[in-house]
């Protein structure tokens, strides 16, 4: 995987949530303030331009700028928590041209520790952690046993899937459902269906090279 | 670009411009008080920076008009940054306003208590930081009708921002310093209550549909400004019924001393005529006052609102002299303006 495979993970959030905009939109509009399907395409819009600005950065300094491109555009707490997770994975690769499997799990575990530390959020709050966590740990635990990172990534995005559905009973305790007490049981959050599409497009990015 | 819908009964050229074109606007209305710089979608002070003076900056989403834009002028903010429509700003923007007001003695951000507000603004703080410039950060947080635990992201800003900036504004202009300022913000948080309800949704025009739909004759109580539903949802009593529940969750929640002075803000939440919220402020005298304490000062109007979502929320303040004063000293802004 190389700078190539971050072009193309951001092509396909870019895509993705374009498709997915008005699902986000209804998603957050249940228990929140309806404009994550908005703010995120946005930002990957941005991302994307960027991107096709400075096509010459490693796949690290892609991903920091990517992130920095988050901060700058998206607002609200999205912004932030993406913002910060890709800049904090892109910094685990530094200036290297390329990376394997066990390097990635470096990436998505450091992004993940920035989003559980500005956000405050662990599992079962109801957040986009409920969908990243999961998603770490199984690609973490299917490359340690062997399997190909194509597989191990399958794996990883189908446990964010999971882990998005999960949120559905769940009662919000962070961020803006948080306020809706228990009338936020009974919906899928927003933010953890745009981590699990985020996870799902890395997953055809790495399969699409091979 | 036409305008795709016509469900949305607002005045638009492309959804996408509604925020910029707005503040192009205020900022053709009031010359005299402010300036936008559309590079860095910031609202700043005319005259700005003033040179020994604390400065006051606050943002937010747009769509709460008049706050926070209506607010910049003399003796209030020095600068507004507005996101999108409820949705928090971006650092960049400030992280230029701070610039842009910086007269030496330091800058307050007064940041309503929402993930997305708080988590840019701190960033914006770090990098104001990196550059030298001194910054102090107050997280508003008076909304009853959320429970602060660890289960939840804490109490709402809400109608306190309002009192909060134009006490904070007027003793940044007589000349106090950056503690003074910041802990005059503290000061309103930590003695200011408020309740919301609304009888409607709202329409973002992103969207360019309601956030919810309530039917007929039902009331969200405790709502936030972000057209999103309440707390619960109960069937809409009699105007004094209503605020009967709202003061109720004010009062026994701000435990005021007995014949305390205090100031009582009706606010439209942008879809409610006065005529509603004089009426609404009528019955919140006799009930503050049969509750033994004793409305001295009053706000009533659309201060802090949710697009066009019809509802009303109160704010009370527990006053002493210094914030008496404060709120009595001259201000002139496009939404408030006294004392000039």
């Amino acid at each position: 995987m190389d700078a190539a495979t971050i072009t193309s993970w951001m092509r396909e959030i870019d895509a993705v949530m374009r498709v997915e905009r008005d699902h986000l939109v209804q998603l957050d509009a249940a228990i929140g303030d309806g404009d994550h399907g908005i703010n995120m395409v946005r930002g990957f819009e941005a991302v994307v331009q960027a991107i096709d600005a400075d096509s010459t950065l490693p796949p690290g300094k892609l991903l920091i700028l990517s992130g920095r491109t988050l901060v700058s555009t998206v607002g609200g707490a999205s912004g932030p928590l993406w913002g910060s997770a890709l800049r904090s994975g892109g910094r685990v690769l530094g200036d290297q041209a390329s990376f394997a499997g066990p390097q990635l799990v470096d990436v998505l575990a450091a992004a993940l520790a920035s989003v559980k530390d500005l956000g405050t959020a662990s599992v079962g709050d109801k957040t986009m952690v409920d969908a990243l966590e999961p998603a770490v740990d199984t690609l973490r635990a299917r490359l340690e046993s062997g399997a190909s990172v194509d597989d191990a990534l399958d794996a990883a995005a189908d446990a964010a899937e999971d882990g998005m559905r999960s949120t559905i009973p769940l009662q919000a305790r962070k961020g803006r459902a948080s306020y809706l007490g228990e009338r936020s049981v009974g919906h899928q959050d927003p933010g953890a269906t745009s981590t699990a599409l985020i996870i799902r497009a890395l997953q055809k990015a790495v399969t699409a090279e091979a | 670009m036409a305008v795709e819908t016509n469900l949305m009964r607002k005045f638009l050229n492309a959804p996408a411009d509604v925020v910029k074109e707005s503040l192009a606007g205020l900022a053709a209305a009031h010359p005299d008080l402010l300036r936008y710089d559309a590079a860095a979608q910031i609202l700043v002070r005319k005259g700005a920076p003033k040179r020994g003076k604390v400065a006051l900056i606050s943002g937010g989403g747009s769509g709460h008009e008049p706050l926070h834009g209506g607010f910049v002028g003399v003796g209030m903010l020095d600068a507004a940054c507005p996101g999108e429509v409820f949705t928090s700003p971006v650092p960049g923007q400030m992280l230029a306003a701070t610039k842009a007001v910086d007269g030496g003695a330091g800058v307050v951000h007064i940041v309503k208590n929402y993930t997305g507000d708080v988590l840019n603004f701190k960033l914006a703080a770090e990098d104001a930081a990196d550059e030298g410039i001194k910054v102090t950060s107050v997280v508003i947080d008076d909304d009853v009708a959320v429970q602060d635990s660890l289960y939840t992201a804490g109490r709402r800003g809400v109608g306190a921002t309002v009192l909060a900036e134009k006490i904070a504004g007027a003793a940044a202009e007589t000349g106090a310093d950056l503690t003074k300022v910041t802990d005059t913000v503290k000061r309103v948080n930590e003695r200011a209550r408020s309740f919301g309800v609304a009888l409607s949704s709202c329409v973002p025009p992103a969207s360019g549909k309601a956030i919810f739909d309530l039917p007929e004759g039902q009331i969200e109580l405790g709502i936030g400004i972000h057209g999103e539903p309440g707390r619960r949802r109960a069937p809409l009593g009699t105007a004094n019924e209503v605020v009967d529940v709202i003061v109720e969750a004010v009062v026994s929640d701000l435990k005021p001393k007995k014949g305390s002075k205090v100031l009582a803000f009706v606010n439209g939440m942008g879809g409610t005529p006065l005529l509603e919220l004089y009426l609404l402020y009528g019955e919140v005298d006799k009930k503050l006052r049969a509750a033994g304490v004793e409305p001295v000062r009053n706000l009533v109007g659309s201060y802090i609102t949710s697009l066009e979502m019809a509802g009303a929320s109160l704010t009370v303040l527990e006053l002493d002299e210094e914030l008496i004063r404060y709120w009595d000293a001259p201000v002139h802004t496009p939404a408030l303006r006294w004392g000039v």
